[in-house]
């Protein structure tokens, strides 16, 4: 293609906007409100699932081993937990690490009185997670090695952590999905509509001898183009908003820093911004392709 | 079928027809055929009036010669071309060395009359330079130099046309198809536009007019073919209108 008739192309598709103003208003509205929800909900979504990642990141399994177990078998066993998938630190606590550790926590200057170490049989591991989820299938692991006694665990942190994620998860991707259809409807209307108002200018176009595609190419970018103002002004208003609500609440709830961490803008737009921008420029180009095809029979 | 009643029946087939029609049918899903084997040889150059009244398939032969449609029975020759067999992907390259002029103008309005007929060379991609240099030419030849910028509903019936015909002629076609070019316009309107087309069939390009205007057809002594229920039933040259009853 000739750069003139690309430009010429692409002129026709802004010029489109133009003629259908209202539709294209409308289109981008909805698309931007679409994808304004969807950004909410992404912030929402990414935010929670950095509270639950730290939280689960606290959730540990101890196991403790059976009375006279050398510290060279407690070594050993921890480098093979180390090698599961689902678990991220294992910290060995030797049982003079936990008399001292009790000792400053809970007796003070009352453990002079001791002369031997009382927890002589409480060396531990401490195991830490990186999925939660997976909680239950190491425990089953840990329960059949030979050498261990207990395993403590919070099974019921653990359950409740994995069960919001999966939740969230399921309803963001529900959610998102019909946001996405009612968006392809809106942009399909707005270009039948574009055709339709066009339809002598089409007609006249193929009697002349223009390509299927040079008919069709300006319906197209003109669907690009909805879905691409569709996404980058809710982008800038999420950006704007996210801004002053973290500095808010940092500055707000000041006490509740250590467990609402809220991520900074930029690691949110890392993700939000390709992902809306695709979306929008996926569902304008998806939308108008589709009804082009249905509808422009050149 | 009807007898066909020729005064001249079998024209002479030869190597500069530009346009061939081999006993075609068209058949829509109901009712009787839109033509019924259908024989037709329009040499390169010439200047014909295809005339008949309403159903009497006029339209049809014209959405054939454009391979809007395609024959059920029969085959279509343009320009060397078998329409039948033709590739949906090579109709616009084909197209491109048409003309179509229709009653209704079918100008864009919300376009100045440069626009307009740049807007038939901007859609086969032609270059902007190319686009300057014959859109000014054109307008030229069909008597519009000074109205380059005028909009379109600022024209008269007759103007509109010649911005139709210089839509049609710019991207210099073989053939000029003009569907009922008068058919909106005064007299004298009607009269400069026959002379228009005169001009572009002097210069070499084959006219097919079709038409209802008796004056003009019987005026202008060229080849006539009249048409009835999908049959022709004349093909004279110098020919005249000739009535249904006829």
């Amino acid at each position: 293609m000739r750069m003139s008739s690309f430009f010429y192309t692409l002129g026709q598709g802004f010029k489109n906007l133009g003629r259908n103003r209202w539709y294209t208003l409308a289109s981008i509205a909805t698309i931007s409100a679409c994808l304004f929800l969807f950004g909410i909900f992404y912030s929402l979504v990414s935010n929670f699932q950095h509270v639950v990642k730290t939280a689960e990141e606290g959730v540990s399994v101890t196991v403790f081993f059976n009375e006279g177990t050398s510290e060279e078998v407690m070594l050993a066993a921890k480098s093979l937990i180390e090698k599961r998938p689902e678990v991220s630190k294992v910290v060995y606590i030797s049982a003079e690490e936990a008399w001292e550790s009790f000792k400053t926590d809970y007796l003070g200057e009352y453990a002079d009185g001791f002369t031997e170490n009382p927890l002589e049989d409480m060396g531990n591991l401490q195991i830490y997670l990186s999925d939660v989820s997976m909680q239950p299938a190491l425990v089953t692991y840990l329960e059949s090695i030979n050498d261990i006694r207990t395993v403590n665990r919070s099974e019921v942190t653990a359950s409740m952590l994995s069960g919001i994620n999966s939740l969230v998860a399921y309803v963001s991707m529900g959610i998102i999905g019909i946001l996405l259809l009612v968006s392809i409807f809106l942009i399909s209307n707005t270009v039948t509509i574009g055709i339709a108002v066009r339809r002598q200018e089409i007609e006249i176009m193929k009697y002349i001898g223009a390509t299927d595609f040079f008919v069709r190419a300006p319906f197209v970018i003109e669907g690009i183009l909805i879905g691409l103002f569709g996404s980058v002004i809710p982008l800038v208003i999420i950006y704007v908003i996210y801004n002053k609500a973290s500095f808010y609440l940092a500055e707000r709830f000041s006490m509740l820093n250590s467990i609402l961490d809220i991520l900074p803008v930029n690691t949110i737009f890392e993700a939000l911004l390709p992902i809306s921008i695709l979306i929008g420029v996926g569902i304008g180009f998806m939308g108008s392709v589709t009804t082009v095809r249905k509808h422009l029979h050149v | 079928m009807e007898k066909v009643r020729r005064k001249r029946v079998a024209r002479p087939v030869g190597e500069d027809d530009i346009i061939t029609l081999e006993n075609v049918t068209k058949s829509y899903s109901t009712g009787a055929p839109a033509l019924n084997g259908v024989t037709l040889h329009i040499k390169k150059g010439e200047f014909v009036f295809i005339v008949g009244d309403s159903g009497s398939g006029k339209s049809t032969l014209i959405k054939l010669l454009l391979r809007e449609l395609v024959p059920s029975d029969g085959k279509i020759t343009v320009m060397g071309q078998d329409l039948g067999r033709m590739r949906h992907r090579n109709i616009p390259k084909f197209r491109r060395k048409l003309g179509i002029v229709f009653q209704d103008f079918r100008l864009l309005m919300d376009r100045n009359v440069y626009e307009n007929v740049a807007f038939a060379q901007r859609i086969i991609q032609k270059s902007s330079r190319e686009i300057r240099k014959n859109v000014p030419s054109v307008l030229a030849t069909v008597g519009l130099a000074g109205k380059y910028k005028s909009k379109i509903k600022a024209l008269s019936g007759g103007e509109q046309q010649r911005v139709a015909i210089a839509r049609a002629m710019v991207n210099k076609p073989e053939i000029l198809l003009a569907d009922e070019p008068t058919g909106n316009l005064d007299p004298n309107n009607s009269w400069d536009i026959m002379k228009l087309m005169e001009q572009i069939n002097a210069n070499g390009t084959t006219v097919i007019i079709v038409t209802h205007n008796r004056e003009i057809v019987n005026a202008m002594h060229k080849r006539v073919i009249t048409m009835k229920k999908g049959v022709v039933i004349y093909d004279e040259e110098e020919g005249e209108y000739h009535d249904e009853d006829e």
